[in-house]
């Protein structure tokens, strides 16, 4: 498929001189599309945004203006916006947030327009301290201006924005964390049901949750219309989405394309995009969303970069993340990574995944140092079952959250498509991959 | 024995006015608190605990849960080098061996003459410039054994200082306007003062809670060569 021409809805300042700075927010039609906003209906927002149909760009694909019409019309209702951006190889909202946070705030306000909500928690992961400083900036700059705080530009509409940092937790992005995190506890997600924050969040009261790309996109869509936005991608993939490139290719980076509009070839093999595989190495598997999903093998190339392509599949899109990986790679050793940062984020709560994630770890260390036994591939697959039986994607859940059910997809993965690899591992009483870049002193967790 | 400083304390306070529970207030806190001194003392989160009403082993308890707080002094520089899958797939473990050698210790460990902490790190979100890495958490991308040590060195030598302060940055980020959607009157904000001069003045006067922020980021550090690097492209 040809790269399209579809416009540049959440990139097109980045790349401007110092484009986090007010001044140059202003200069291309900064705070235009909350201007409109305000004299507009909070309903005729929403419907725009439902014809807009944007879903939400923090891994579970679920429609904004769907959530937003969850809320039941109590008082307070808050808005968190997601910004704790740590899912490997995931890397667009740390740029969106450093590189143009008036974009996120206007969009943030628009969307606490819609919902009413009393107080904006702006929570960015504490490991950015860049974009903190620039977004807090941003936000002095945006009360100053009068596009935040007391009857917003000079309307009847008031709210305030807080920018909270996180501090170091991955669990903290899944979002019932989240909100115990910003109610200033330990990062432990919660029981459901309720499912959706919208029904109960922040101190108990109806929240929504959204990720930081999902409202960026949101001062477009309010001067462009619902329709533009709509008619852009295919099914319900629209609009434009930003895919971190990363892993072996020539040219990583952040890619913001019409959705649903390009494949995996063109994403890894466009010279305007990945431009091919370094080294022109041969494509061993992708990983296609995020290091949750499932890998796909080199004959899925031509599938097309949609929520509803890849869940065909039996992967997922998920942040938008992609890795592609060359032959090189040992997909023992790449398991074992992805699996050993998910045992160190378990939260701990569920013993599936807490133990769980530690057996795969270690029984994927062995393997991976040549200590392993051919009947270690039947306990790998035994594990997985037991963190999420019938190891199947998507996932059946076991556990509180879906941190646990993300670890045997890449194991489960690699079985499938490289059991040769790992038998050699075991046969050969070594890592057939020189050289052999495993630590040689593992960090204690 | 360390507490907040009271121009800390006045931050703290600050903090708490802005949320609908003063716990909320505590994360932030922390991190001024961990700033200051370099580490979360026993005094310090005692002060912390009785500021947002919590006893001092919940303070610590809720701190434990997140890896950017300690709670021994650690190096004047923490290194943390990002193994995750797509900085190793570009060689991060032998950047982190290196880091290794060159210190003299292993992740978690402080170098004798306290200059530098390393840590192996999850995802950094810098992906695009793998391997990389952040000291102080401040970013360095495409890092090679050579800049590693290039690195240390300017590090060691002072020739960083602006950029990568002892102990973080975050205490940087200062909020210079108390709440104001309920307006003027409303005299649970905190005390008022104007924001900065060159700022255009809005429709509805504003309350400030001290100088705005001294920012430093014209001194942009790697992240942005996702942007500017070519990285951003798709087709212009
Ligand atoms: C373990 C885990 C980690 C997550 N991390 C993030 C994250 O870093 N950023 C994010 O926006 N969503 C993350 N999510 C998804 C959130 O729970 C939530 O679905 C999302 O923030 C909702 O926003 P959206 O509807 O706009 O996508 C995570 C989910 C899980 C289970
Ligand atoms: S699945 Fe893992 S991370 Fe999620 S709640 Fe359970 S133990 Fe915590
Ligand atoms: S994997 Fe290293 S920064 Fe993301």
């Amino acid at each position: 498929m040809p790269v399209t021409d579809a416009p540049k809805i959440v990139t097109r300042r980045l790349r401007q001189d110092r484009s986090w700075t007010l001044e140059s927010y202003l200069a291309d039609g900064g705070y235009q599309g909350l201007r409109k906003a305000l004299t507009m209906t909070p309903q005729e927002i929403h419907d725009s945004v439902n014809t807009a149909n944007i879903l939400g760009r923090g891994g579970a694909g679920f429609e904004a203006g769907r959530k937003w019409g969850m809320l039941r019309q109590e008082s307070p209702v808050y808005l968190t916006i997601n910004g704790d951006e740590s899912e490997p190889a995931t890397f667009k909202d740390h740029a969106l947030i450093e590189g143009d946070p008036h974009q996120l705030i206007e969009g943030a306000l628009i969307c606490a327009y819609v919902i009413g909500a009393a107080q904006i928690f702006l929570y960015v992961r504490g490991e950015f301290p860049l974009a903190l400083e620039r977004l807090q900036a941003a936000l002095n700059d945006a009360y100053g201006y009068g596009a935040v705080g007391h009857r917003i530009f000079g309307s009847d509409f008031s709210v305030d924005i807080v920018v909270h940092p996180g501090a170091g937790a991955y669990i903290c992005g899944e979002e019932t964390a989240l909100l115990e995190s910003l109610e200033g506890k330990r990062g432990y997600p919660r029981i459901k049901p309720p499912f959706f924050p919208a029904v109960m969040g922040l101190y108990g009261a109806p929240t929504i949750v959204n990720n930081v790309e999902t409202v960026s996109n949101l001062p477009w869509v309010l001067l462009n219309g619902g329709d533009s936005f709509a008619a852009l991608g295919d099914g319900r993939s629209k609009g434009t989405k930003l895919l971190a490139l990363a892993g072996h290719v020539k040219r990583p980076g952040n890619y913001e394309l019409e959705w649903a509009k390009v494949t995996f070839r063109d994403l890894i093999f466009d010279p305007r995009l990945g431009g091919g595989i370094r080294d022109d190495n041969n494509l061993k598997a992708i990983i296609p969303g995020g290091v949750s999903s499932p890998w796909i093998g080199p004959e899925h190339l031509d599938v097309s970069l949609s929520n509803e392509a890849i869940a065909g599949i039996g992967s997922m899109a998920g942040s938008g993340s992609v890795i592609p990986m060359d032959h090189t790679t040992c997909t023992v050793r790449a398991a074992w990574r992805i699996v050993r940062f998910f045992h160190r984020e378990s939260c701990g709560q569920c013993t599936p995944c807490r133990e769980g994630g530690g057996w795969l770890e270690k029984v994927l260390e062995r393997i991976e140092a040549g200590r392993g036994r051919e009947a270690d591939l039947d306990l790998l697959m035994d594990i997985c079952d037991n963190i999420s039986p019938g190891v199947a994607w998507p996932p059946a859940q076991t556990t509180i959250c879906v941190l646990g059910p993300s670890m045997p997809p890449s194991v489960a993965a690699g079985l499938r498509m490289f059991k040769d690899e790992y038998l050699a591992h075991v046969r050969e009483g070594r890592c057939p991959f020189p050289p052999d870049r495993l630590p040689r002193r593992l960090a204690r967790v | 024995m360390p507490r907040l400083n009271p121009d800390n304390l006045q931050r703290a306070l600050d903090l708490i006015a802005l949320y609908p529970q003063p716990r909320s207030a505590l994360i932030p806190i922390l991190h001024i608190l961990q700033e200051q001194d370099g580490y979360l003392s026993e005094d310090g989160m005692n002060h912390v605990g009785e500021l947002v009403g919590l006893e001092a082993v919940e303070v610590r308890g809720t701190a434990s849960f997140y890896d950017m707080f300690h709670f021994e002094p650690v190096g004047r520089y923490l290194i943390a080098v990002c193994t995750n899958i797509a900085c190793m797939l570009q060689g991060a473990y032998r950047l982190l061996e290196h880091a290794e050698e060159r210190l003299g210790v292993a992740p978690g460990g402080t170098t004798a003459d306290g200059m530098f902490t390393l840590e192996d790190a999850e995802c950094l979100a810098l992906c695009g410039n793998a391997p990389c890495l952040t000291v102080n958490w401040r970013f360095f991308g495409d890092v090679d054994p050579e800049g590693f040590d290039a690195l240390t060195d300017d590090l060691r030598n002072g020739r960083l200082d602006d950029e990568v302060p002892p102990h973080g940055t975050l205490i940087r980020v200062r909020r210079s306007v108390g709440l104001a959607a309920a307006g003027p009157t409303d005299e649970a904000t905190p005390q008022s003062a104007e924001v900065g001069a060159d700022v255009d003045a809005g429709p509805a006067p504003h309350r400030s809670t001290g100088p705005a922020v001294e920012l430093s980021t014209h001194r942009t550090t790697t992240a942005t060569n996702v942007v500017d690097a070519a990285h951003l492209e798709g087709r212009q």
